[in-house]
């Protein structure tokens, strides 16, 4: 008797179990960027850079080469090896604390230079690893373990848009803001990071990918609750669409 | 050729085909010159956006498998610190010049031997070691930065040069070596996989005891660095009441200072460790067996005379001079303590 697949665990993964909690949007992006690896044929030609924050363990599930970075120091790593190997397909991913608070200068500085990189950044609104502290993206009014009464902007700042920041930058091509809130989505996310590998295998330069992605457990909502938290209070604040796409449709010569 | 310019045609004979770097005096002309040179040999240069990103840089480079190489001084170095712990703990081979100046803080730009403890004893978070070698003039500046290259490959672990603001600046002829070949990465780099496992390049190890393991294996490493990789120099030091330690510049200028004083007619001599880690502790034993005194200057307050001690082990009587801040000693300075040192070595 023949089987048929509606789906099955992509060759881009190892076959481990992951530790992310009930509802975490890491496991799903993980897997895309893994499904994208592999079909794109990529597997045996790329380097991942996976930066502390609960990420990190990525090294556990993707089936490639994976190296780990430094608290926010994936955009120079990734610089690093991507310069020295420019024909291999080389990303960061990396959450918002990582990349929009202590490794700020990092992205930007990479993103400036135009490194034919590609990165998913994972804004989850809170330090996730760490257990749920503000970061650079936390809500105004938002609860979380270091501002018990509401993120307050006259303490804390405002929201980072780390999107509409990098969009003013020469060195960058193309820029992408998705929400993580219904399976649709899902298939659009995929298709954004695909975008954004391309643009690297055609040697077009520096993409980012931003995923407004739910964290339950620090958000202190149920599964369901935080896709609707992700569509509803943090979509209106980090607007979704493509922020900036300089991409060209004809490869550019030599990756 | 300076110091600077140096150290960057010693990197890329040993191979060295990345450098970034940020700009820092007294070691600017080290940046300068890497920028117009590594490009010339088909490398890559980048100027980063700091310290961190630089190391970080060569971080990638070196899971990338390319021989790579950051420089810096003292508050550079001090942000490199995180990139190195890294290094150490990812096993990542890399070189690191610091032509060390004056601090705490910003200090001054003039020479030190003050980041002796932070290159030694690892200088970042973790019980980690980089191997570090002191150079007292340009050739050897050369010599020991081109071996900083092969000992980084051999035991998969960060190698320092540890110079200062006289070694970066002054101008000296150099012996050079021909261009090395550039090996290809070795077969744990992260190259792209092919066909075969993926390879992961890491230092968290969140599962119980791997953590210690790593740790464990990584001591083991240490130890045969320190069993193997110990050198030193020895000036007069066979008929020498008084044994006068010394490293790098220092050295240099305590060397005229021993010449004077024996031209005085004093027997004292000159022990010189050219690797600071693994400090060579079995020859200055030896010595010490032999019922001296010993003098350690430097150019700080008092670093490198803890491992005298330990390795004089109350053998003899072990006493400093130094200059912190910039300070540097003359011959005379050095002589006069001598003299004084050694009418206690007479008694
Ligand atoms: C230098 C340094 N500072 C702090 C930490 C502790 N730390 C680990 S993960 C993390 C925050 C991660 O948050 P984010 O980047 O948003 O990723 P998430 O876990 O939410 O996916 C912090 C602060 C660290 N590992 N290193």
């Amino acid at each position: 008797m023949s089987q048929t697949y509606l789906f099955k665990r992509t060759e881009g993964l190892q076959d481990a179990p992951t530790s992310f909690c009930p509802g975490c949007g890491h496991g799903i992006l993980l897997r895309l960027v893994a499904e994208l690896v592999w079909e794109l044929g990529l597997r045996g030609r790329t380097v991942g850079v996976a930066p502390v924050g609960c990420a990190v363990t990525a090294y556990d599930y993707w089936n490639f080469d994976v190296t780990e970075a430094a608290h926010g120091r994936a955009p120079a790593v990734a610089t690093g090896i991507k310069r020295v190997h420019p024909d291999r397909l080389v990303f960061t991913y990396q959450g918002d604390g990582d990349l929009a608070a202590i490794g700020t200068a990092e992205i930007v500085h990479a993103a400036n230079r135009g490194e034919n990189l590609t990165t998913v950044f994972v804004n989850n609104a809170v330090y996730g690893m760490t257990r749920g502290q503000m970061a650079p993206t936390t809500m105004l009014g938002q609860k979380t373990t270091t501002t018990a009464a509401g993120r307050d902007p006259r303490q804390h700042g405002y929201p980072l848009r780390v999107c509409e920041m990098l969009a003013g930058l020469d060195g960058v091509v193309y820029l992408e803001r998705l929400a993580l809130s219904d399976p649709a989505s899902v298939r659009r996310i995929k298709a954004a990071i695909r975008k954004g590998f391309e643009c690297q295998l055609s040697g077009q330069g520096f993409s980012l990918i931003e995923v407004l992605s739910p964290c339950p457990v620090n958000w202190n909502l149920s599964p369901v609750d935080s896709l609707t938290y992700v569509r509803e209070v943090m979509s209106p604040v980090f607007p979704p669409g493509v922020i900036k796409d300089r991409t060209c449709q004809k490869p550019a010569p030599g990756v | 050729m300076s110091g600077n310019e140096v150290a960057g045609e010693a990197a890329v004979a040993a191979g060295c085909r990345f450098y970034a770097g940020y700009p820092i005096t007294p070691q600017n002309q080290l940046t300068e010159y890497m920028s117009r040179r590594v490009p010339e040999v088909g490398g890559v240069f980048i100027q980063a956006e700091s310290e961190l990103a630089a190391i970080n840089m060569v971080f990638g480079a070196a899971a990338a498998g390319a021989r790579a190489m950051t420089s810096s001084s003292s508050p550079g170095i001090s942000l490199k610190q995180e990139g190195i712990s890294y290094l150490a703990g990812c096993e990542l081979p890399a070189v690191i010049v610091n032509m060390n100046r004056a601090g705490p803080g910003l200090g001054d730009v003039t020479p030190s031997q003050a980041d002796y403890f932070q290159s030694t004893r690892g200088g970042g978070h973790g019980d980690y070691r980089t191997i570090t070698l002191g150079p007292q003039n340009l050739q050897e500046l050369y010599d020991l930065t081109y071996l900083a290259f092969e000992l980084a490959d051999r035991y998969r672990n960060p190698a320092l040069i540890l110079g200062d603001g006289i070694l970066a600046q002054v101008m000296e002829p150099v012996r050079l070596k021909p261009l090395r070949r550039v090996r290809p990465a070795p077969a744990w780099a992260l190259t792209g996989c092919g066909d075969g496992p993926p390879r992961k390049i890491l230092s968290l190890f969140l599962k119980p005891g791997v953590a210690e393991a790593h740790n464990w294996r990584l001591a083991a490493k240490y130890r045969r660095i320190e069993v193997r990789e110990q050198r030193w120099d020895e000036f007069q030091v066979e008929d020498a009441k008084l044994v006068v330690a010394a490293f790098g510049s220092s050295a240099r200028i305590a060397r005229a200072s021993v010449q004077a004083a024996r031209e005085e007619g004093l027997a004292v001599g000159l022990f010189r460790p050219v690797s600071l880690w693994p400090f060579p502790y079995q020859p200055l034993r030896r010595l010490a067996e032999g019922r001296r005194r010993f003098l350690v200057v430097e150019m700080n307050l008092g670093q490198m005379v803890e491992d005298v001690r330990l390795a004089v082990e109350n053998r003899g009587p072990v006493s400093f001079y130094g200059r912190p801040g910039g300070g540097v000693p003359t011959p005379e300075e050095i002589l006069k303590v001598i003299r004084k040192t050694y009418r206690g070595a007479e008694r």
